[in-house]
């Protein structure tokens, strides 16, 4: 279980936005994490998506990592943000995309 | 007619927070035959809350509450718990 919060910790330290998600930004797999996509994809940043149904390590171990009992889960330098829910009302109330313009994220190409 | 899943969730919630209003809503049919629906017809639930125990607290904060009120509920035995959580006389 710690080498898997070594790797959690890599991957939201290596990577400005970062969303753990059940299947692929292309393809998701989930209603939740298809609704988490389209509010990134809306703010216009680039992301590294993290697929947890491919790695069941990581699937557990960001439950854990993040104390949050649900996927998708959003990381912004290295801050856990929320899940699906806050992502929404706070891309309603505007607060999202200050965040990352605050955090300098880099737009998508 | 609330099911028994809904029910303890009420109770959960009721003892761990003295609500001021609390709606737990059984969305599960509006997600039938998605990822996730395990034909339990107690799959997916919002739950709105208003309780005292919110105030000064983060969105991410009230949520962490209420899912640590409800133990293994949410994310295992159902699949989505959607919460909206006000302090008192915050705008719904």
């Amino acid at each position: 279980m710690s080498d898997t919060n070594e790797r959690l910790s890599k991957i939201v330290g290596d990577n400005d936005v970062v969303l753990f998600m059940k299947g692929t930004p292309l393809f998701p797999q989930c209603g939740f994490s298809s609704r988490a996509v389209a509010i990134l994809d809306h703010c216009g940043v680039a992301y590294e998506s993290v697929d947890v149904l491919q790695d069941m390590d990581i699937r557990q171990g960001i439950k854990a990592f993040s104390d949050w009992p649900t996927i998708p889960q959003l990381y912004v330098k290295g801050e856990f943000v929320g899940g699906s829910d806050i992502m929404m009302e706070m891309y309603q109330a505007g607060e999202l995309q200050q965040l990352l313009d605050d955090a300098q994220v880099a737009k998508a190409s | 007619m609330s099911g028994p899943v809904a029910r303890e969730i009420e109770i959960l919630l009721q003892e761990a927070f003295l609500p001021t209003r609390l709606d737990v809503i059984n969305d599960s049919a509006r997600h039938h035959g998605h990822s996730g629906d395990d034909g339990s017809g107690e799959s997916h639930f919002t739950v709105v809350i208003e309780s005292a125990a919110f105030v000064g607290k983060s969105r991410v904060d009230r949520q962490r509450m209420v899912n640590r009120a409800l133990g293994d509920i949410p994310g295992n035995r159902v699949h989505a718990l959607a919460i909206r959580a006000f302090a008192p006389n915050e705008a719904d």
